[in-house]
Order: structure tokens, then sequence, then C-alpha cells
């Protein structure tokens, strides 16, 4: 039995036996499980097409739950009207599976290497494209050409080199906006994973394999992964996607500046830039890494032997940078700590039941004041540090006097409700012995 | 002093009525505690009025300023907190005490004749409490406020004929938003103490003219003993004693649970927002819980009327007939217990305690 054969529907003597023959005996038989196949395919899914024998055929002998007449009906391409033969080329109309393939047009199934220019025959075309999904780029395999694994994959030949359905999976395909999509923002991370993650599958490539582990320890794994945060990024949008490429030394600084622009500017100000430049160091990620984006701690500025900056800078390196580093330190520590106290008031006046939303409310200004003085740092400016806490150091104390204030009252209540009691009772008592003598 | 007297005595003629008042007494029996609860009743009542006005010295009311207000009163006017606090516990005593109030006269059969009126008088008061606390707890415009009034005002609407219009007069349209407020502000502050001045004087005229009533059995067996006490001073000096002990607890109340507590409260919370999803769990004061379960509970069709109306129509016949009590007895000759009223009494008792209990539970 030649491989070929096994597409045969109708080859009842060679492909069946037993109860498969008795099921597939006639073609009448063939025909009527065909169209009722047909029929229950056009019902639910009224995307396909009437005329569509791929599947009914494709569905009677594969069993498999991933195969791809099982998969095809949840497909964003059949849920837009195509069919098999769209994409895979035939003549859906015939009967037999010999004569589809023998027809004009047919390409089968695609070899990885010729995956990308497949996909691209609607994708690249905007003529196409935009009958069905205008706003979607028809740039895909331009950029796929340019990226690394394009390269490997077209210009070495590597198969392993992903390709379109190595992330967008094949025959479910889902749109980008859906979370069952292989590329929606939360998934990201675990498709890259799949590859970039298998040791076994990525060596030879000499790139680590704990991209992954290292991006779901970072601030923008915990707000894309735990907190579902959409909006963080996932490693398409540092490496680009159908381009992806890793950023290199001298492009780090762009890829991070796209969202952390104040940061970018303040750095690109400062003497860190040039310094970087002429040494070739990466400039974000000189300190912050690269997957591993940590939440940025108090003591990596400073010149404690924890700090970031005694990694380059010493004492007597004939620059200011220590001083500086120990200025800026004191001067966001001022302010952590008044944020701190404040906070502490505020909650204790919140436990003793005193309204303190006002003081929470103020609270948020000296956040504030916290994230622009760490946007401040990276100008390794001192006075500007300075200048950037100062506010947040007056919001704090106004919060901190407020709340103590509130805390006082909590007190001159119950002191107050005391000396009431006491001239209440007084009076009772009073009262009392009145009654008691009229009485009598 | 005695020349100021005679001064205005000279042209009010006081002395008659001081005369008449030095006459007035008290009986004294083994159930008179029940006696001081109308007395508690006006106290708070005296409370909510003086508080109330302390309060309108800054409320302003509007879908803009209310809840803006009532905020700026609670937190930086001086004693603010204490005043809304005060208001805000003296009037759910208010409506305790009247309860218990009402109740003890109806199991102590003092509503029978001639104190129909006074009776009538007293339920009327009664109500008009509690439209008190339902105008009222719409006025800081915060979240709960805004969507239990948007539920209370919503039932007047399942009435037949008259429901949407009455509904939209008690919003001021279609929906609850400032024009509710400014109405039922307008109630809380002018209507409804005007209503409540004239009935509660009224009620007062009563008590004055015909006294306390005074036990059944005193009426069953003549030579039973009769202990009187004077009204001055001997009453009233218990009764400034009560009020005395009042205000001592409306002021521990306020200082150590401001914001109420248990299903009693009444925390100032988010502002409302009309567009805003609401609270998993909406539900009125403490006096309306027992209706709202009630309703709640029915079916969605009863025989051939919905279910909320039914619940309306039965507690509006309950109502009435509670009303009209006195005259559904007046037959009875002098001294006699009505056994059924009595059950009838026991019955509202356990419906209400029942109800509003299964209103907290059932959550």
């Amino acid at each position: 039995m030649g491989g070929r054969d096994i597409y045969r529907c109708n080859d009842n003597s060679r492909l069946f036996s037993g109860v498969s023959r008795m099921i597939f005996m006639t073609n009448r038989i063939k025909r009527t499980l065909v169209l009722f196949g047909t029929l229950v395919l056009v019902c639910f899914f009224p995307g396909l097409s009437l005329a569509d024998n791929c599947l009914g055929c494709h569905s009677g002998w594969e069993d498999d739950e991933r195969a791809p007449s099982a998969l095809f009906p949840t497909d964003i391409h059949a849920q837009a009207g195509l069919g098999c033969s769209d994409c895979h080329g035939g003549n859906p109309e015939l009967d037999d599976m010999d004569d589809v393939r023998a027809g004009k047009g047919y390409r089968g199934v695609p070899k990885p290497k010729e995956i990308p220019a497949f996909c691209a025959t609607c994708h690249s075309d905007p003529n196409y494209m935009i009958k069905h999904n205008p706003p979607l780029a028809t740039d895909q395999f331009d950029k796929y050409k340019t990226s690394v694994h394009g390269k490997q994959l077209l210009g070495k030949g590597d198969i392993k080199a992903a390709n379109c359905v190595s992330c967008h999976s094949v025959h479910d395909i889902a749109s980008p906006q859906l979370p069952a999509s292989t590329v929606y923002a939360l998934n990201i991370p675990g498709t890259c994973a799949k590859c970039h993650s298998d040791a076994a599958y990525m060596a030879g490539y000499g790139i680590p394999t704990d991209q992954y582990d290292d991006y779901a320890k970072s601030v923008h794994g915990h707000a894309l992964l735990d907190k579902k945060d959409i909006g963080a990024p996932a490693c398409n949008d540092c490496h680009g996607n159908h381009g992806a490429t890793p950023p290199g030394v001298t492009s780090i600084s762009a890829v991070c500046g796209m969202c952390h622009t104040l940061i970018s500017e303040e750095f690109s100000k400062s003497p860190h830039k040039k310094a970087f430049d002429e040494m070739g160091y990466p400039e974000c990620e000189g300190c912050h890494s690269n997957h591993l984006v940590l939440e940025p701690q108090l003591f990596w500025v400073g010149t404690s032997d924890s700090s970031l900056c005694v990694n380059c800078h010493s004492a007597d390196d004939g620059t200011i940078a220590l001083a500086t580093a120990e200025k800026m330190h004191s001067s966001l520590q001022e302010l952590y700590d008044a944020y701190d106290r404040a906070e502490e008031k505020t909650d204790e006046g919140d436990v003793k039941g005193m309204m303190v939303t006002d003081q929470r409310f103020a609270l948020k200004e000296v956040s504030q004041a916290i994230i622009k003085t760490r946007t401040i740092i990276h100008s390794f400016d001192a006075e500007a540090v300075a200048k950037t806490t100062a506010p947040g150091m007056q919001a704090a104390e106004k919060v901190y006097e407020a709340s103590v204030a509130k805390i006082d009252e909590y007190y001159f209540r119950r002191y107050g409700l005391g000396i009431a009691t006491l001239i209440i009772t007084f009076l009772a008592v009073m009262l009392f012995l009145k009654i008691k003598s009229v009485e009598k | 002093m005695t020349r100021l007297y005679s001064w205005v005595d000279e042209r009010l003629k006081i002395n008659t009525l001081v005369d008449y008042m030095s006459k007035k007494v008290v009986p004294s029996h083994s159930q008179s505690i029940w006696y001081f609860f109308g007395g508690m009743t006006l106290f708070f009542f005296i409370v909510q009025v003086m508080t109330g006005i302390l309060l309108l010295l800054y409320y302003r009311p509007g879908a803009d300023s209310a809840y803006e207000s009532v905020k700026f009163i609670v937190s930086e006017v001086t004693f603010g907190w204490l005043i809304r606090s005060i208001h805000s516990w003296s009037a759910n005593l208010m409506i305790l005490a009247a309860f218990i109030h009402m109740f003890s006269v109806f199991f102590t059969h003092a509503y029978r004749r001639p104190r129909e009126m006074t009776w009538v008088s007293g339920v009327l008061l009664l109500g008009l409490s509690m439209a008190f606390g339902f105008s009222g707890y719409l006025l800081p415009w915060n979240e709960l406020s805004f969507f239990a009034t948007r539920v209370g005002t919503g039932m007047a609407g399942a009435l037949p004929v008259v429901g949407d219009f009455l509904m939209e007069v008690m919003r001021g349209g279609e929906n609850v938003t400032g024009a509710t407020i400014g109405r039922f502000f307008g109630f809380h502050v002018a209507v409804l103490p005007g209503l409540f001045t004239v009935f509660i004087a009224l009620h007062l005229f009563f008590i004055q003219r015909q006294g306390m009533s005074e036990p059944l059995e005193w009426a069953i067996n003549n030579q039973a003993p009769k202990k009187y006490m004077p009204f001055f001073p001997n009453f009233l000096l218990r009764e400034l004693l009560i009020w005395l002990i009042l205000l001592n607890i409306l002021a521990v109340l306020a200082v150590f649970f401001p914001d109420g507590i248990g299903p009693v409260h009444w925390p100032l919370g988010a502002k409302a927002d009309p567009f805003a999803p609401p609270p998993a769990v909406i539900r009125p004061e403490w006096y309306f819980m027992f209706a709202f379960q009630m309703l709640k509970l029915l079916p969605a069709h009863i025989l051939f009327i919905e279910g909320e109306l039914f619940g309306i129509i039965i507690l509006s016949i309950a109502g009435l007939a509670w009303l009209v009590a006195p005259f559904l007895v007046a037959r009875k000759p002098e001294g006699t217990k009505s056994h059924k009223m009595i059950v009838f009494g026991w019955a509202v008792v356990t419906f209400i305690v029942v109800m509003t209990i299964l209103g907290y539970f059932l959550e």
C-alpha cells in the first residue's frame, strides 16, 4: 500500500476490511455518508462551502481529535468562508481524492520550508486580503524573511526554525484577539517557550533556554502572566513578531524606550549615554538585565556592596559617580521613608475607624513622586533627583500630619465622651436623688 | 419671680393650666414601664429636629453636591461626624421606640375606646417616621442609598393604574436622579416635619385630654387597689432621667460606632454612580426589611396577579386593619380582652421578626 493510497476513500479492496468494508461497501453508501457529513458541517459551520467534499471524506477516516478535519471548522479561515481547497488547491467538488489531487492548482501539504510562501499567497496579496480582513498588514512574509527564523529556514534550510504554523498553529488558527489563539497576548510567552525553553530542541544554536523562566519572574511577566494585564509586554513587543530579531547592543535602549519614553530621554541626556556607547555596553540591560527585569530596588543605587553603581565605579575612578549615587540614594530613601511613615499613620487612623479617604488619596501623590523620581534617576543628576523628591516629601508630610490629627481626634472623641458621661451620670444621680426625695 | 409669674398669668391665664397639670396623674402598676416609650420616641424626635437643623447648615441637595457636602460634614465640620452619627442613631432608635410603644399599646389594649383617635394618630406617626427614614436614606447620595432607593421606588411602580405615575412623582422622572434628591430632601425637611408636627400635637393633645390608659384589670375588678403618681413632678422627673440616659447611650453609640453597626449602618462609602453595577447586596433599612423580604419570597405570579402586586395588596390590607384596630373591637364590653386581636398582634410581630431575620440571613 503506497503512501498516497491512504487518501483513497473508494478503494475498498485494499484499504478497508471487516466492519470498515461493510460500512464503505458501495459508492451509494459512501455518497450518502459524504452528503450527510457535508450537511452536518454546512448546518453547523455555515461558512463552509456547500460543494466542499474535503471534510466529508476526511472526517470519515480521521479519528484523531487533532486531525485537520476535526480542527478546521473552528479555524478563522473556515469562519471567513474559506475551505480546504482555498489553501491546498484541488477541486473540492470531486468525490475521488485522486481526481482532486489531479485537478488544477492542487498544492497538497506544504513542506516546512514552503509554509511561509504558502501562507503568503494570500497574506501578502493586498488585493485579496482587503476583501477578508482589510486592517491586517500584508508584509508578514517580507518581515519574516528578515527575521532570524526566516533566515534560518529560508536561507539555511533549517526546518527546526519557526515558520507560520509553529506560532499560529494550523487548521485551528484563531484571531490573535481571542484568548484561544496561540498568539493571544497572554499565550505568546508560552508559544515562544515551546521551542525556546526546550534545551534539546535548541541545542546547537548557542542561545540560552531560560528566557521564559526569567521573563516569568520579571515585572513584565508578573504583569502579563499573573495579573493578566495584556498591556504588559510579551516576547514580541521587544523582539518583533514576524520580523523576530534580538535587539542588539545599540538598539536595546530604543526598544525599551518604546514604552519607557521618559526614562529613555533622561538616560540619553545623562553622562552614561556617551560612556556606554564608547564602551559598547548595552544601555538598559546593563543594570536591568534583559528577560529578568526585576522590580527596581532602592539598594541598586548607592555605594553599598550590593548596589549596581559599584560594579563599574570606584571611589578613586576620578569621577563624582559614587558621590552622586550616594546623594540619589539618600533622596530616594528619604522619600520612601516619608511615604512609609505617612502610610503607617493613615493605616492607624483607618484601624481606629476614622475617615482617612482623603489621606489615602493624597498618598497617591507621594507614589507618583516616587515613580517620577525613579524616572529622573536615569539622568544620574543628584540635584534633579532631589528636586523631584521635594513635592513628594511635602505631600507625605501633609498626609502624616492629617493622619496624626485624625488619630488625635479619635482620642479627643473618647475623652470628650468620658467627660460627657461623667456630667450626664452626675445629673442622672442628682435626678434620681430628687425623685427619691419627692416620693418620700 | 412671683411678680413675673403674676405678669404672665394676668395676660395668659396660665394658672388654669398649671392647676390642671398639677392634678394630672399617671396610673402606677406593674406595666407602667410601657408608658415611658412614648416619651422616649418624643425625645428621639426632638434630637432628630435639632441635629437635622444643624446638618441643614452644611447639607447641599443635588447630584453634584449631596455626597460632597455629607463628606465635608463628617470629615471637615467640627463635630459634624457627631451630629450626623447622632442623627442616624437617633432615627433608628426613634423607629424602634415607636414600634415598642405601638405594640405595648396594642397588647395592653390601651387603644380601646375612647382612645381610637390617639391610636390612629400614633400609627400615622409611625408611618411618617418610616417615611422620614426612607426619604433621608437617599440624601447622602452614596452607592448603597442610590440603589436601595431605586429598588424601593420601583416597588411603587408595581401598583396597577397609578404605579408608574406614583413612581415618577417620587423619582421626579423615570429614574433616580438629582431630581429625586430634590424631592426627597423637600419631603424630609419640609413636608414630613410639617405633617409630623400636626399629628404629634394631636397625639399629645389626645393623651392630655384622656390621660394615660389604665390596665384592663382595673376596669374588670373595681375593688382592685388603684395607685397613681402625680405627673408633676414624679413622672416627669423619671422621664427626664430616662432621657438623660438615652442621651448618654446616643453619645456612646455615636463615638464608638459612628457609621452604625451590623445591619444598622450608614457608611458613606462611594458616591452614587448610576452607570456602575449595583452592589451585591441591596437592602433597605431594617424596619422595611420584613416587607422587602416578603415581596422577594413571593412567586412571580399568584393566581392571576403579579406576586409583587399581591404582596403589596396584602401588606396594605394588613396595614389598614392595624390602623382601624380600635374600631374592630369597639363593641366589646368595657374591660374585656379581645383574644382575636391578641392573636392578630402576635401574628404581626412573628411575621415582622421572622421576615426580618430571613432578610438578613438569606442574603
